[in-house]
């Protein structure tokens, strides 16, 4: 509460939160927030819960125990994944889903915030208005040049990007980004850098990274998770010499 | 002691008066000219005699072979002898000349006259040496209780040593004393007696005589007819369980070796059915070689059957696995489609070389008949798969947790890539895996040889039952294999007898199918991140 | 709106296949009865009456490649829609025997009198007009369907799993027909039909009007599944096929997407068995049989499923063999059938109109290919612009 009360405007909000299966405790009595507007990076070492953390704020799994609010009013734990996705918090997977039978203008299309009824579906047609959007999403992906093309056809960066465009065709409040830069070139990885930075400008981005490489480039607050907790939050210099952080993630 | 010496003074008071007449020969001799009622007490007066020589004769009377000379009255027991009559000493058993049928009288006989006789063969019976004729003769008394015999059954029980005749002799008498004048407190205790006896015959006794008894002891009766009915049910239900577990673990020989390859590996495999039937075609084979060449084997004819039944159809697995299944990994609608035309492909082969009729697979001796355990009916072939398929259970149990090829195994489930950069050659451990699973549905063809009709078609009829029990249970879990059979089993007979056999299939099909939408992974199912790699 | 998602339906291929089932819709009734038995292009009744069966085939394989072929669902199950279509219009043809049965009870079918029964079940009633029956051709179906749907998609049962419970469906289905008690003429079904809407089922007008009346719904079925397929909802279906949790983290409710398409497809399903069971003259319980619905699984694999056209193929060509395996060589034909499903699985996976398809994509993938190599040795630099 105390947390809640010294920052007002939460856009996401985490208190107490376990989880356990089979008797492991993936999550811990987590606590976090997210404020709007905001870029944050988690790391921690693997089975630290961060996939267990995205699973439960898009409604894949449900805590034990333990609050989760979204725009510091809708319980999240009631939600399912469809429901939070229209909410506006999008997700990116660790490995990147999209459609790979569809092409690339397709999957954007697809991903569009229109209506997602059955009927609403069957009889869509593609406005200007909707058009425009997408061959802007395709500008800001760097995909405009393979718009037709089929996605399975694409390099796994570009895959990548696609997955990012279409969350941003999304057009969430809050965007999850599980490991996007894994796998990546260099100049892919300081390319996605640049746009995620980009889409942070208007919306609130949380990514789960291992590249310190990579979370140094992108210059924000940074979260460490551990054992299902929070181990240690601040800039990354501050938490990359807590001594905590060292023995548990960084030194190993 | 003083019980017993007040009846035995009462056995000696009340034969007394029948020695008057106790030559068995005149008293034979009389039946020629007496009425019914008549005959009915000089019945009582052989009886009374204790004579065990008279009982081929009275056995004749019930049947009708007594006549009585028409010359001299003299009663003969008689045999058809071409056209003539033999006739035969009612006592002695002596052969006594040939006559034309037409000198002789038949004597006539009712159905009260029978039940006399039956009686009184009871009682004369009861006293001969040897055990299992006392036996059958107590079994005899206690169907249809007279209070004429009671008498000597109460001799016959105070000379009986056995224990089981003994008891028995107990409830006889105890079921001629409620038909009996004998004082309420006699009747009192026959009616525990009774009670403890039991059974659908205790019920009946009692029944019999709740109109004519005493009112005082009515409540007793009622109460004793409520104790034996409550202990009916009881053994009804411990029927069901055992019919239940019969079924469970027919269930359970089929599905086993689909909770290996569906439930380990992973892999749809149709053509499963197919491996039961294989294996029960082994049997048919194995078993007509042994009647062509070695008869006295016969017995032993199962025991061969399962290593030949679990050779062909795990080669028959291995190489599907090798030929169709390794292409389809991965891809387990595909696998479904491609193994369900295997089954195709191995049922018609079968019926090209078999024919479609079904196939003759004799039981062994020792799978033939059945046992009482309590109020329990047990077949022993019921008995002998449920023992094979718990043994085969835990057989493949400790496989899977002891053996090296079962660590193999669980390993390459776990972690494929892990494995194979152990030094575990993962597609031969697939491949044995599948072999295994097929041998093992090849063994449960041998036991289901027993108890269903081997056709081409046996393996259809289970396929889809197999695959219940797997799901139900919980995939990739041998225990709750065993927990989904026995209990689908036993929900399926305690269905049966409101629904009927069809309906309650119908019903448990519906039941699962709901149990999938609560619980999609089954009863005893996985959880955590594992599942959803 | 409407006339947009119709349009959209009619393009290319599609309008083609359309155009020649209409064709044969109208040539086969004609050559039957205009002209004579001797004329070399007179089709004789049974022969039509056959193909009828196959174009009802070809409805069934078409509705079970909506749902499995685009949406990934494997029904298992769809042999029971079908059957469930056959039993309404079944039922229909029941009571229109009237008093000619052979006990001549003017309201009960004959294996209701032999049965002793003193009066028609509720769930008979309405079955004597027309209309109602068609009405239930679509409502049974799609309300097992819906039902069933409801339950394992919400609960999220797929995959393997959701196979082996619609085929324990469709097995429970059977068991429960084979019932005397259930009151559909247990083992025998119905049979014995003399006629539809006052004309006689045997006579060869009737036939051809059936058979007509196949190729007609079967048009029309391709078109609206065309239309669904084609339209934003089709992407979304394919989207659930290929990366489920995708589509749901995009905010559609897949549930819902699954359901609409599987009531569709049973639907479909029920039309095709409403539509064989006058054309063969009986409808029996055998219908339910597991062993049915994973051969309409076939039919769709072998044409090519996630194709429109493919399935209608695939039924027609193995129908086709089947007829002529169990006339020439009665033996081979399990064995044909099976080495099918497994050449189809390992080397044909898109079945054949797919791999027609793929074929054709590649060649003009190689000749694109050429000709963009012969532009970009004029201007190497666009070559490095379309490697990013």
């Amino acid at each position: 509460m105390e947390i809640k009360d010294s920052k007002p405007k939460s856009l996401l909000y985490l208190d107490g939160v376990s989880v356990s299966f089979d008797g492991f405790k993936a999550l811990n009595s987590l606590s976090f927030v997210v404020e709007p507007g905001e870029l944050r990076a988690i790391i921690g070492p693997n089975g630290a819960g961060k996939t267990t953390m995205m699973d439960i704020i898009t409604g894949k799994t449900r805590p034990d125990s333990g609050t989760v609010l979204f725009e510091e009013k809708v319980d999240l734990t009631k939600r399912d994944e469809a429901d939070i996705a229209q909410l506006g918090i999008g997700r990116k997977f660790q490995k990147p889903t999209v459609f790979e039978s569809h092409t690339v203008w397709d999957n954007l299309e697809l991903a569009l915030n229109r209506k997602r009824g059955v009927f609403a579906t069957l009889f869509y047609r593609l406005s200007g208005e909707d058009r425009d959007r997408i061959e802007e999403i395709l500008a800001t992906i760097r995909l405009t040049h393979r718009r037709d093309e089929l996605a399975a056809n694409l390099s796994h960066g570009q895959k990548q990007w696609l997955e990012i465009g279409m969350l941003l065709a999304q057009e969430p409040k809050l965007l999850l980004v599980d490991e996007p830069v894994a796998g990546m070139t260099d100049a892919e990885t300081a390319e996605t850098a640049i746009l995620l930075r980009e889409i942070a400008k208007s919306r609130s981005v949380v990514v789960v990274e291992h590249d310190m490489g990579f979370i140094r480039d992108l210059g924000v607050k940074v979260t460490c998770l551990a054992e299902g907790s929070v181990l240690a939050e601040g800039s990354i210099d501050f938490v990359s010499n807590d001594p905590k952080v060292i023995e548990n993630y960084l030194g190993r | 002691m003083l019980r017993l010496f007040l009846s035995t003074l009462f056995l000696i008071l009340t034969f007394l008066p029948s020695h008057a007449q106790s030559d068995p020969k005149a008293l034979f001799n009389a039946l020629g000219k007496a009425d019914f009622k008549q005959t009915e007490e000089l019945i009582g007066q052989l009886a009374a005699t204790g004579d065990p020589r008279i009982v081929p004769a009275l056995e004749a009377f019930a049947e009708g072979e007594l006549y009585a000379r028409k010359s001299d009255s003299a009663v003969f027991i008689t045999k058809a002898a071409g056209a003539n009559v033999a006739l035969i000493d009612p006592v002695t058993g002596a052969a006594a000349g040939e006559v034309p049928k037409a000198q002789l009288n038949k004597l006539k006989i009712n159905n009260n006259l029978r039940r006399v006789i039956r009686s009184a063969l009871g009682g004369l019976t009861l006293l001969s040496p040897d055990k299992t004729v006392r036996m059958a003769a107590a079994d005899a008394v206690l169907k249809s209780p007279s209070a004429e015999n009671l008498e000597l059954v109460e001799a016959a029980l105070a000379k009986e040593t056995d224990a089981a005749v003994k008891v028995r002799m107990e409830e006889a008498r105890a079921a001629s004393v409620l038909i009996s004048d004998r004082a309420l407190n006699q009747k009192k205790q026959a009616i525990d007696t009774i009670a403890n006896l039991g059974g659908r015959d205790g019920i009946s006794i009692l029944m019999s005589v709740s109109s004519s008894i005493d009112p005082s002891l009515k409540g007793d009766l009622d109460k004793a007819i409520t104790r034996i009915e409550n202990s009916l049910k009881l053994w009804e239900v411990g029927q069901n369980v055992w019919y239940g577990m019969s079924l469970g673990s027919v269930l359970l020989l089929a599905a086993i070796g689909l909770a290996i390859t569906f439930g380990v590996m992973g892999i749809i495999n149709m053509a499963h059915g197919e491996m039961v039937m294989l294996g029960a075609y082994s049997t048919f084979m194995v078993q007509e070689v042994i009647r062509t060449h070695a008869p006295h084997l016969f017995d032993w004819s199962l025991a061969i059957a399962l290593p030949v039944a679990f050779l062909v159809t795990a080669t028959v697995g291995l190489v599907i696995e090798r030929g169709v299944i390794r292409f389809l990994y991965g891809r387990p609608l595909e696998t479904l489609l491609a193994t369900w035309g295997v089954s195709l492909i191995l049922q018609q082969l079968v019926r090209s070389i078999f024919g479609p009729t079904n196939q003759e697979v004799g039981n062994p001796s020792w799978m033939s008949g059945a046992f009482a355990l309590g109020g329990l009916q047990i077949t022993w072939n019921r008995m002998w798969i449920v023992a094979f398929s718990l043994s085969i259970f835990v057989g493949l149990l400790i496989v899977m947790k002891r053996s090296a090829f079962g660590l193999q195994m669980r390993a390459v489930t776990q972690n494929r890539r892990m494995a194979s950069s152990m030094g575990i050659r993962t597609p031969w451990v697939d491949a044995f895996t599948f072999a295994l699973g097929s041998g093992i549905a090849g063994i449960a063809g041998v036991a289901l040889s027993q108890i269903d009709n081997v056709s081409p078609n046996l393996g259809q009829s289970y396929i889809i039952d197999s695959f219940m029990v797997v799901v139900f249970g919980g995939v990739g879990n041998l225990w709750g294999t065993l927990v989904g059979a026995l209990s689908l089993g036993v929900l399926n007979k305690f269905l049966e007898p409101w629904t009927g056999a069809v309906l309650g299939k119908i019903l448990v099909l519906v039941l699962i199918i709901l149990f999938i939408q609560k619980r999609p992974r089954g009863l005893f199912a996985l959880k955590g991140r594992a599942v959803e790699a | 709106m409407i006339s947009s998602f119709i349009l959209r339906a009619l393009e290319g291929r599609i309008l083609v296949t359309v155009c020649i089932i209409l064709a044969v819709a109208l040539l086969v009734p004609a050559s039957n009865l205009l002209l004579s038995p001797d004329n070399a292009l007179h089709i004789p009744t049974y022969v039509m009456s056959l193909m009828g069966k196959y174009l009802c085939y070809a409805l069934l394989a078409l509705a079970l490649d909506l749902v499995w072929g685009y949406c990934g669902i494997l029904s298992l199950g769809h042999g029971a829609f079908f059957a469930l279509g056959g039993y309404a219009m079944g039922m229909y043809l029941m009571r229109q025997i009237g008093s000619r049965g052979v006990y001549g009870d003017p309201i009960l079918p004959d294996f209701m009198v032999f049965l002793n029964w003193k009066q028609l079940p509720w769930f008979w009633h309405g079955f004597d007009m027309f209309w109602f029956a068609c009405a239930m051709v679509l409502v049974v179906p799609g309300l097992l369907a819906f039902v069933f749907g409801w339950f394992a998609f919400r609960s999220r049962v797929n995959g393997v799993y959701l196979s082996i419970i619609t085929q324990a469906m469709t097995y429970a289905l059977m068991l429960a027909f084979f019932r005397n008690d259930m009151g559909f003429g247990g083992n025998n079904g119905l049979t014995d039909y003399k006629d539809i809407l006052g004309f006689s089922v045997q006579a060869d007008g009737t036939r051809a009007v059936l058979f007509s009346l196949s190729a007609i719904m079967l048009s029309l079925c391709l078109v609206l599944a065309s239309a669904i397929t084609r339209s934003k909802f089709g992407k979304v279906l394919v989207g659930v096929r290929d990366a489920e949790s995708r589509v749901r983290f995009l905010g559609f409710r897949v549930e819902n997407i699954k359901l609409f398409t599987f009531v569709t497809s049973a639907m479909m399903a029920g039309i095709a068995g409403a539509l064989f069971v006058p054309q063969v003259g009986i409808i029996n319980p055998g219908e339910f049989a597991p062993a049915n619905s994973i051969e309409v699984v076939v039919w769709t694999a072998v044409g090519g499923r996630g194709t429109l056209i493919g399935p209608i193929i695939g039924a027609v060509l193995v129908n086709g063999g089947k007829s002529f395996f169990t006339g020439a060589f009665p033996e081979f034909w399990l064995y044909a059938l099976g080495a099918l499903f497994i050449f189809v699985t390992l080397f044909m996976p898109k079945g054949i109109v797919g791999t027609v398809q793929a074929a054709l994509a590649n060649r003009k993938a190689v000749k694109a290919a050429a000709r963009a190599q012969a532009q970009n040795d004029d201007t190497p630099s666009t070559q490095i612009q379309a490697a990013e």
